[in-house]
């Protein structure tokens, strides 16, 4: 399975946040690693989305759909900082 | 940003095929008619979404072709076992509908104020989001030097090439073929690397560091951006965006 990036995820993003994210930034809560969500490795074809950090490879956030609700696992963020 | 700016860019609408344009034999440029559109910025995307006749859903991001002010385009290439992308290319015409949202994206953005000199590096259709930019620079009259380095398999599969070999405005551009070169072929073959690069690349050290923007599969985004790291240029001006051949 290829590794795309937060690019991949900016609708969904947009859709779960109600704003632009994929220039807000984020720490992982693994290594401390900081970077815009853009930058991050994003699975799109796992059993739902998964997000992980491109210093240290853990999981960051897991995003699925089940009936119609997205469910948002922002597991391994320490912090998320909007750009605007 | 006004509550309702986000709202117009989270609902999906529906927009007109307006043009449906043949760039390469894979690859079609469909230009769209969106009744309420926010405006986008060079290198943003779009979400499309096709609902089959059983309710059946599937959406793709694509990169929006046209520069900010021009109607909205999105470049598309076929992939032969895509859901979406088939029906795109093969499928659509003018006057029919799609539904879209958008536009999309903060981070591989290029505005005036963003500067240079723009490094633009593609790789296959990773073209597209460079484009928007190219035509960005040409129509708000930007000095900023720009060097676009495209990568492609054939000298038949480079999408724009026409408008690219205008050299508009001193944009300088260098393409490398990796599978197959027409007789008489005088420019670079094979895949970029760290020596194309070296030769290619604005110098690192200048005052102004360059404003790289790389797009394109995953594996080429990766030699590329590392191999400016390595030639000098801070990690932050790499911007890079990675595509691949699936979907949500």
């Amino acid at each position: 399975m290829e590794a795309l990036d937060g690019n991949a995820i900016g609708g969904l993003l947009l859709e779960v946040f109600g704003a632009e994210m994929t220039n807000a930034t984020g720490v992982c809560a693994h290594c401390g690693a900081s970077g815009e969500l853009a930058t991050l490795v994003v699975y799109l074809q796992a059993p739902g989305t998964v997000v992980r950090c491109r210093s240290c490879g853990q999981v960051l956030a897991v995003i699925v759909e089940r009936l119609g609700v997205k469910c948002v696992d922002l597991r391994g963020v320490a912090a998320l900082d909007r750009a605007d | 940003m006004a509550r309702t700016a986000v709202r117009g860019r989270l609902s999906w609408q529906i927009a007109t095929v307006d043009d449906v344009v043949v760039e390469t034999a894979r690859v079609r440029t469909i230009v769209l008619g969106v009744s309420e559109w926010p405006g986008h910025r060079a290198g943003q995307h779009l979400d499309v979404r096709l609902t089959a006749e059983d309710g059946y859903r599937a959406e793709r991001e694509y990169s929006i072709a046209s520069a900010p002010g021009e109607p909205v385009a999105i470049t598309v290439e076929r992939l032969d076992d895509g859901e979406v992308s088939p029906y795109l290319t093969d499928e659509l015409r003018a006057g029919d509908e799609i539904e879209l949202r958008g536009p999309i994206g903060g981070y591989f953005v290029w505005d005036v104020e963003h500067g240079g000199p723009l490094l633009l590096v593609a790789g296959g259709s990773g073209i597209v989001p460079l484009r928007a930019i190219l035509r960005h620079r040409r129509r708000s009259e930007s000095d900023v030097p720009v060097r676009l380095l495209y990568s492609s398999r054939r000298i038949e599969d480079v999408i724009y090439r026409a408008e690219l070999d205008e050299r508009a405005d001193g944009a300088e551009v260098v393409y490398t073929l990796t599978r197959e070169q027409p007789p008489g072929w005088t420019g670079h073959t094979g895949r970029v690397d760290a020596a194309l690069l070296e030769e290619v690349a604005w110098p690192a050290d200048e005052a102004q560091p360059p404003l790289a923007f790389v797009c394109g599969p995953t594996s080429f985004v990766e030699t590329v951006a590392s191999g400016l790291v390595s030639l000098g240029y801070p990690p932050a001006r790499v911007k890079t965006e990675r595509f691949g051949a699936t979907g949500r």
